[in-house]
């Protein structure tokens, strides 16, 4: 009962902020509204039993890539005003693609069944025994380990990647150097003189 | 299955009472506080200069380049989770040393980055 209230409760508020994140004219309260739509989605794979997905969901997306999309926002320097100017000469060609779109959504919807499997596959978030971080800890490591490796080099390559198009050195800036900094002695870095009283260094 | 969803009732319940908080107080914003605008007082300054320019303007990209590189560790250790809680009971040398190739992966990339200066802030 309760957790029927919180899924219709989730998935509604899930697509009201969806629907928030397209027509909201400020794209950082996009953003916001997209965290709330993760958020939402956390509560449902919570429903359905997947509560490291969940977990993750909030870690990764909210914590992580939501800060992104607020960065690129923030970067991108929209001036609204000159993007609203050619609304209205593409409104047919802009309505007749959202048509075209429409009309195929519709197609798929119209022929879309549930799978003989969907009840089992269902379950399969927490098999007999088993929480759900354990049944993907179970199949994750041997038997989807090439899909495994592949998550792991392509992270290798959005790191280099990166690196590659962001990081410029400036010329001419002073960085630290630890190894310099602690090879250091005392040699080098202070003398010891011998100043007579009242007659100074006198270089 | 309900007994786990059980576990999450007192979060749900602070969903509830957070909800009903942030509601609460804009609604009686709304209803209770007094609003006699006027052109001055709705004016983005009443005093003061006007804006010169927009709040949204370009920064350096390195906060991206941070911002990313901290992703990338998240996800790693994203895996690491049911790696460790299913390693001793379900998990042969196999799974292990798979992990460690995916660690070995990103650690390359680590040394990369750390020799290249990505996380150094000059």
């Amino acid at each position: 009962m309760l957790a029927t209230l919180a899924f219709w409760a989730f998935s509604g508020v899930a697509i009201a902020s969806a629907f928030m994140v397209v027509i909201a004219r400020n794209p950082v309260r996009s953003v916001l509204f997209l965290i709330l739509a993760f958020f939402s989605a956390a509560g449902l794979f919570v429903l359905l039993g997947a509560e490291f997905l969940a977990m993750l969901l909030i870690v990764v997306y909210v914590g992580a890539v939501a800060v992104l999309f607020l960065f690129v926002v923030m970067m991108l320097d929209i001036d609204f005003a000159e993007l609203k100017q050619g609304f209205l000469s593409y409104l047919p060609l802009g309505g007749a693609f959202a048509l075209v779109l429409a009309a195929l959504l519709a197609m798929t919807v119209a022929t879309w069944q549930a799978s003989d499997q969907a009840q089992s596959l269902r379950a399969a978030a927490m098999p007999d025994g088993m929480s759900n971080i354990e049944a993907l800890g179970t199949v994750i490591y041997d038997q989807y380990v090439y899909f495994f490796q592949a998550a792991g080099l392509v992270l290798l390559v959005a790191m280099i990647g990166a690196i590659v198009l962001t990081l410029r050195h400036k010329d001419g800036v002073k960085r630290q150097s630890v190894t310099a900094q602690v090879g250091r002695d005392r040699k080098e870095a202070i003398e010891m003189l011998d100043i007579k009283p009242g007659q100074g260094i006198g270089e | 299955m309900d007994a786990m969803l059980l576990d999450y009732l007192p979060i749900l319940i602070f969903f509830g009472i957070a909800a009903v908080i942030g509601l609460g107080f804009m609604l009686a914003a709304f209803v209770i506080a007094p609003s006699r605008p006027d052109p001055e007082k709705v004016s983005t300054y009443e005093c003061g200069f006007n804006a010169f320019d927009d709040a949204r303007m370009k920064f350096d990209v390195r906060f991206y380049l941070v911002a990313i590189l901290f992703i990338i560790f998240d996800l790693e250790v994203a895996f690491l989770f049911p790696w460790a809680v299913t390693l001793g009971e379900h998990l042969g040398p196999f799974e292990f040393w798979s992990m460690m190739v995916f660690l070995t992966v990103l650690t390359i990339g680590f040394i990369y980055e750390l020799k290249k200066g990505a996380l150094d802030w000059e």
